[in-house]
This record gives structure tokens, sequence and C-alpha cells, in this order.
């Protein structure tokens, strides 16, 4: 199903006022496509995640909308969304890995996470087993203690277990950052595999690393500061990309064999602005190199070509 | 400066801490003053134990470590390993576990100042920390007096990289610095590492990744369950890997303009007979053999080696 996020805004309350982590976040994913999302952090990746599947006390959908399939998802009601968490919408959070309970057997925790979620485990243990073969772990893994696997295996326990009622949209927030690149290549790819065999509908794949979003997203969206910046099919992307942010985000990334002594890269100067008391207009002014009166007033977040979207003044 | 020369470390493990566990096995490798020597290597293959090794922080089971020609793990008393970590520092994966939240991001100088400058008075030092903060290129106004949850993981990292500097450091152990870090923050902290070694410090840089290994190293150090399987001069290793290891972890680097899919067509092409078992009756059966100036290669089939 075609996923919509429009002009999705999600505050955090705090004592010192609101933390506008979400404000104007734009984006659709078309079925079976795996869309990266990438940017700093903090520009609101995971807010974006957690507000797909659950808002926390302090968070509050303040404006924009959800569609999945053309129908609204009811994020600010967390009641509502009960019937969607998990069988529609599933999520593999940051730091999922280091959440697996130490004290629990695999097969144990996993019963237990089903039933739940109201799935019968018998009914659900073959299809389990045969989910895991396919990543290539062998159903022994369920008899054993999250210790006793590679941060690789975990990934792949974690990433089985979250799809196994073939989601309509799963998230993965830097479902790969923790591991090395031989066990990360693998898990990207278990990614893929899903999707290709339709256990997965859309996927939005949180991650920092654009190197790893080229291998395997179809669309890429770039936050900035709770926003989207630019939004396009993934080569399109990398290789012609409009916004002056996206622009500086890919020259900061070292290319594979490249050296300081040959051809020093840079960071993008400055850092983002602050999310409790955002500037006016574009976000990125203050580090824009092409900044302009103009950008006093926010940029909307228009098409430039089939498919490619981009907020700024300067982008033609 | 730094050198290690067979170095190995035995683990105990299991139940009864019975179990041995080579983490790391006859390494040998030297870190010159102003150079950059990255151990690169998958989850496990002993780049951390090296580095603890190196900063005293778990023993040596066999081999020896010395700075300056001095055994690391002879120095006795207090006062020769104070002068040991004035010049040798560790700076690791998580910045914020280093900060205890409920304290403005200064303290962790405080509690240096406490060890190393007690005698200095309070002008001179905050004029040094401040010197210090800007050369890792952060604006000491925008840190000092701040949480650490008000400040990015990049200005944390770079805030413990201060610290080591308040020191004659000379050589500094940087485990895993920028996995956690934005693309935009790990090439500013990347940056700076150059800069240091411009400025005549020793780095070693452990990374699992060798795109990042390649921007800022000299030498490179492939290690494959705790042993060597391949070393060089970087531009070296990286343009003619020998070891199938390191081809292979090569093409796993994710690439912003080539599939995984291509990088193994490349991959496939043919790799050689192993150099090791080439080289019958050497010394050391199982050590690295030279294969081009500096590189050296490791046995291609590891665990079957002869020890
Ligand atoms: N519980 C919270 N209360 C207040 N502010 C928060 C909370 N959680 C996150 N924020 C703020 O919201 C913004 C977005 O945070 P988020 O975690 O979504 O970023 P991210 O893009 O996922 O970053 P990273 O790449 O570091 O994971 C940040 O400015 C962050 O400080
Ligand atoms: N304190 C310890 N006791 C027992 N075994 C240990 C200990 N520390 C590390 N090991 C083991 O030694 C081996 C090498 O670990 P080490 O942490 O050096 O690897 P690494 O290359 O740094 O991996 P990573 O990329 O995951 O950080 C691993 O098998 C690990 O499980
Ligand atoms: S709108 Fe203006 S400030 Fe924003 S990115 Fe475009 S040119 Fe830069
Ligand atoms: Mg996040
Ligand atoms: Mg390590």
């Amino acid at each position: 199903m075609t996923v919509e996020v429009s002009e999705l805004r999600v505050h955090y309350r705090t004592l010192r006022g609101s933390v506008q982590a979400l404000d104007g976040a734009s984006m659709e994913v078309g079925d079976g496509a795996i869309m990266g999302v990438v940017g700093e952090s903090g520009c609101g990746k995971s807010t974006l995640g957690k507000s797909l599947i659950r808002m926390d006390g302090r968070m509050r959908h303040v404006g924009g909308s959800v569609r999945l399939g053309g129908e609204e998802l009811p994020i600010g009601d967390d009641r509502a969304m009960q019937a969607f968490r998990y069988h529609e919408v599933s999520l593999i959070p940051q730091y999922a890995m280091s959440a697996l309970n130490p004290t629990r057997r695999i097969g144990r925790m996993i019963g237990e996470l089903l039933e739940s979620r109201g799935v019968r485990f018998s009914e659900a243990k073959r299809e389990l087993t045969r989910r895991l073969e396919l990543v290539g772990l062998d159903g022994d893994v369920l008899k054993r203690f999250p210790i006793e696997l590679s941060g690789g295996m975990k990934q792949r326990v974690v990433l089985v277990l979250s799809t196994l009622r073939d989601p309509s949209l799963l998230i993965a927030d830097e479902a790969t950052s923790a591991l090395d690149v031989a066990n990360q290549r693998a898990v990207a790819e278990a990614l893929v595999g899903f999707r290709d065999r339709g256990f997965v509908g859309a996927m939005l794949f949180i991650s920092h690393d654009l190197a790893l979003v080229a291998q395997i997203a179809d669309t890429v969206t770039v936050m900035y500061a709770g926003r989207s910046a630019e939004s396009a099919p993934a080569s399109e992307l990398l290789r012609r990309p409009r916004h002056p942010y996206t622009r500086m985000l890919l020259s900061a990334v070292p290319t594979v064999g490249a050296t300081i002594d040959e051809r020093r890269q840079e960071g993008i100067p400055g850092s983002p602005p602050s999310l409790l008391d955002p500037p006016t207009g574009c976000r990125f002014k203050d580090r824009c190199p092409l900044a302009f009166d103009q950008c006093e007033t926010r940029p909307p977040f228009v098409e430039v070509a089939p498919g490619h979207r981009v907020a700024c003044w300067k982008a033609e | 400066m730094l050198t290690l020369e067979r170095v190995s470390k035995v683990y105990r493990v299991g139940t009864f801490g019975t179990q041995p566990l080579n983490a790391v096995r006859d390494v040998s490798l030297t870190v010159p003053p102003g150079a950059v020597v990255s151990l690169i290597g998958e989850s496990g293959s002993g780049k951390s134990t090296i580095g603890r090794m190196v900063l005293r922080l778990t023993s040596v089971t066999s081999g020896t470590i010395a700075f300056d020609g001095r055994n690391v793990a002879g120095l006795n008393g207090h006062r020769a390993r104070k002068e040991y970590y004035r010049h040798v520092q560790g700076v690791f994966q998580d910045p914020f576990s280093c900060f205890n939240p409920i304290f403005p991001v200064d303290r962790v100088f405080e509690l240096l100042r406490g060890e190393y400058f007690a005698a200095t008075p309070d002008t001179e030092w905050r004029a040094s920390m401040r010197r210090s903060i800007e050369r890792v290129s952060l604006d000491p106004g925008q840190v000092l007096g701040r949480y650490p949850h008000q400040l990015s993981g990049g200005q944390l990292q770079r805030l413990l990289i201060a610290r080591a500097l308040m020191l004659d450091i000379r050589l500094l152990v940087a485990d895993e610095i920028i996995s956690m870090l934005d693309a935009s923050t790990r090439i500013d902290v990347l940056n700076l590492l150059g800069d240091l070694r411009e400025e005549g410090l020793g780095i070693l840089f452990v990374t699992h990744d060798l795109s990042l290994g390649t921007y800022v190293s000299d030498t490179t150090v492939i290690l494959r369950r705790g042993r060597i399987a391949e070393t060089g001069p970087t531009g070296e290793v990286f343009a003619s890997p020998r070891h199938p290891y390191t081809r292979g972890l090569l093409a796993s680097v994710p690439r912003m303009h080539r599939t995984w899919a291509e990088a193994d067509a490349e991959l496939d092409a043919e790799t050689g007979p192993c150099p090791v078992h080439d080289s019958a009756g050497s010394e050391h059966p199982a050590d690295p053999v030279e294969v081009g100036a500096g590189h050296f290669v490791g046995c291609f089939s590891n665990d079957t080696c002869p020890e």
C-alpha cells in the first residue's frame, strides 16, 4: 500500500516549551518501495518513525496527516492505533538490539511478544522458522539467549519478528548502524529480500549512512530540522541533488579510496538550529551559501521533476 | 614510538573460566609519530582488545608493547603510569557514556586538572582549556557550562579529544569514534585527526569501516580473528588487496555509486594462491609474508594453518 505523509507536525512538550521535532515532513512511499530517510542527527527521523507507531506521552500531533492505502492513520489516538500497530505498521526501533531481554531465550521472548499482540505462537511458529531460515538462521536460535548471538544475528531475528504479520509499512530505524560492514550488508540484503517476497509492503529505511541508503533504497527523502528538504528517486537524488543541503551532505561523505592528502572534504559549517525556537522561513538559511531575502519565507516543498520534490527557493 | 611485537591476548571464558579465547594472535605493528595506523576488521576481530592493551586497560598475554622502547606492561608505580597517560590517551565509541549527565561537560576537564594540573593557576588553566577546545574547532563559549544532552555526539566527541590534547599527548587511541556520528560530523572529526597528525600526533585508529579508515590513514592493518590478515601502506592495501578477507570486506563497504552486485563481480577475479603456503621454510610458518614494499599478507586459511 502507498504511504503518504503530508505536512506532518509532531512536537515534544518540555519544561522549556515545545520542541518542533517534526514540523512539516512530507513524503510518499509507493507500494513495495523502499524509501531511505536521511539527515543530520536530531533532524526528526526517529520522531517520524515513532509517530507512525506510537507517540509517547510527551509527543503531540499538531498537524498534518499520514495515509496508508488512502486511509488516514489515527496517529494521535493511541487506542485507535492499536489495530494498526505491528499488524499493519511495524517498527524496528533504533537500538532494538540492546533492548532484547537478556534473561529470556529468544523463542520464549518472541512467543510472549506475539501473544501480547494477539497472535498464537503455536500457529506462527512454522512461518517463523521458515523466515529465520531465509535470513540464514537455523531454528536453533530460538533456544539461545540474546548474549549468545552476534549483533548481526540479533538484528536478523528482530527483522523476522517485526515482519511476521506482513505489515503494509515497515520502519527500520538505524537497523544496521551498529553492525560491521559484513553484517550490515547481510541485514540490508535481508530487508530487500523481504520486500521482494512481499513480506512487507512499503519500507522507511532510516539511516545516517548515505552510501548504505544508496545500496537499497528506491527513493530517498532528506530531512532538515523537522522538515522534508528534498525527495527523489535514489539515483536521481545522488547524481543530481538540487537542495543546497543535500549537496553539502553528499559532499561530506568520503568517497571510498579518497584520502585527506589528495582531497580534503568538508562538513557542513555550523550546526542545525534549535527546534525549541527554530528560525522563521527556510530553516537552513543560517548555513546556506545561497541564502537571499526570499529565504525569510518558508519555501514550499514542490515538484521540480517527476517524483522529485525540493523545498528551496533557489532550486530550479 | 609505539611498537607491538608478537602481541597475543587470551581471555578465559566459559562457566569456569577454563576455555581459552584467542582474541589477539601474534600481532606486530608500529605507530610512528605523525602517522595514523588503522586497525580494521569485523566485529570480534580483536581491534578494541589491542587498543585496550595499549592503554593498559587489559593485560598482555604474550609479546611486548613498547612506547619509546619501554615495555608498557612493566610500568610500575603511580608516577610511571601517570607519566605514560600524559602521552597516551584513548577516546571511545560512545561519547555520551564518558559524561555524567548531571554535571556540565566542563567536569571532564576538572577531573583531569585534579590529576595533572593541580598547581596551575586558575586563569592559566582556563586559557589553556579554551585553547585546546578551539583546536578541535569548537567555540568554548558555546560548549562550556552546557550539559551533555545539550550537545551533539560530534561535539562531545571533540570535547573528549580536546581533553586529551590538554596533556602532552603523543599517541591517541581512537576506537570507533565516528561510527555513531552523522556524515557531516564524521568528516569534521576525521579532518581533525588529519590535522593532529600533521602536528606530529601518532594515532591508532580503530574502525570496522574500510572507507573511513583510508581517508586519514597511512598504514592499514586488517585483522581477522585476532590475526593480521593483511597490512601495508593504506594506498597499496586499498588499491591491490591480496587477502580474500580484505577483498570481501572491501566489497561489503557500501558505496554511493557502485552496487554490491557490481562489487561482487569484481571480486570474482582470481585471487591467486596463499602466499604464506607458497613460501615454505620461514621461521614462523604462520607469519604474514611480504608481497610488496611494506605490504604483508597473512595465511588465507587462517584456521587450518599450523600454530
Ligand atoms: N523526548 C523528547 N523530548 C524533547 N525533545 C526530544 C525528545 N526526543 C527527541 N527530541 C528532540 O527532537 C529532535 C528530533 O529528534 P529525533 O530523535 O527524531 O532525531 P533523529 O533524526 O532520529 O536523530 P539521530 O540521527 O541522532 O537518531 C531533536 O532535536 C531532539 O533533541
Ligand atoms: N573481557 C572479555 N572477556 C572475554 N572475552 C572478551 C572480552 N573482551 C573481548 N572479548 C572477546 O574477544 C574477542 C575480540 O573482541 P574485541 O572487542 O577486541 O573485538 P572488536 O574487533 O573490537 O569488535 P567490535 O567491532 O565488535 O568492537 C571477541 O571474541 C570478544 O568476544
Ligand atoms: S530556501 Fe534559501 S536558505 Fe533555504 S536552502 Fe534554498 S537558498 Fe538556501
Ligand atoms: Mg534517531
Ligand atoms: Mg571494538
